[in-house]
């Protein structure tokens, strides 16, 4: 076998990706050595908050698929796996509302951020449904009257037709597979851009 | 199962056996629940602004990197 180094093809697709990738985010960007010093705030922390929230969401969430409902309603544990999915909700929009709010006093959009801005944005947007299909799967009263409650709502606004919010099968699936596979693909495409133009610095202090 | 003496004991703390208290103000009706919830992240946004970031000082005097 020849050591030397394979020839590169300039027309492959994959050679095409790969430069296209490097020039977007190369290595020193997507994984830096450090910050700059205006991230050392708190208002900076609960981005990675939600991250990690939503890490814990996924974890707990992916037990609960697995055993079932039977299981989160009648065993000590699946109650507390159910009960570490509810709340691990609860923190990632509460950090998440708090986050949001940093970025927009900041004008997060600002130095060509705009896309940063956006895909946060709709992250957030993509997470309440995310949530109102998993309270109306829980397979009790509550989400049956959650159901009725968000079905007169959605009807009024004339989406209704599009789904159905009191079907637990089409409900489950939208919250296990589609929902959370936006919501992943959001959040990674709002880090890794975060990563190509850096965390937003604060507004500059006017000279008095 | 929990037992009833833990359901009891619970239930003192936290009563929920009854409808949700709201807080009606023109054409905002919310429960009691959620205008709590809303007023802790206003805390938690307000204290993330004004309390220091352990380090920070030190960071910006140039000690960091």
């Amino acid at each position: 076998m020849s050591s030397a180094p394979p020839k590169t093809r300039p027309g492959s697709w994959t050679v095409r990706v790969r430069e296209a990738g490097v020039a977007a985010l190369p290595p020193e960007k997507l994984l830096p050595d450090g910050q700059p010093t205006y991230v050392a705030s708190w208002i900076y922390v609960f981005g990675v908050a939600s991250i990690a929230s939503l890490v814990v969401i996924v974890a707990s969430g992916s037990i609960l698929a697995l055993k079932g409902p039977a299981w989160w309603h009648y065993t000590g544990v699946g109650h507390f796996f159910n009960s570490i999915h509810m709340w691990a909700v609860e923190l990632f929009f509460f950090v998440m509302v708090v986050h949001l709010w940093g970025k927009y006093w900041m004008a997060a959009w600002r130095g060509g951020r705009a896309r940063v801005w956006m895909t946060g944005a709709v992250t957030f947007l993509v997470a309440v449904p995310t949530a109102l299909t998993g309270y109306v799967s829980q397979q009790n009263f509550d989400a049956q009257w959650i159901a009725t409650q968000a079905k007169d709502g959605l009807n009024s606004v004339g989406v209704g037709a599009f789904f159905n919010v009191t079907n637990f099968g089409q409900m489950y699936s939208y919250h296990v597979l589609l929902l959370p596979m936006a919501v992943i693909g959001l959040v990674t495409a709002h880090v890794l851009l975060v990563r190509r133009h850096g965390v937003v610095p604060p507004f500059e202090l006017e000279e008095r | 199962m929990l037992s009833t003496a833990v359901v009891v004991a619970m239930g003192a703390i936290v009563n929920l056996n009854h409808p949700a208290h709201t807080v009606d103000w023109s054409f905002i009706h919310m429960s009691v629940a959620n205008v709590v919830v809303i007023g802790l992240m206003l805390v938690v946004f307000v204290l993330a602004i004004l309390l220091p970031f352990p380090g920070a000082a030190r960071r910006r005097g140039g000690g960091g990197s």
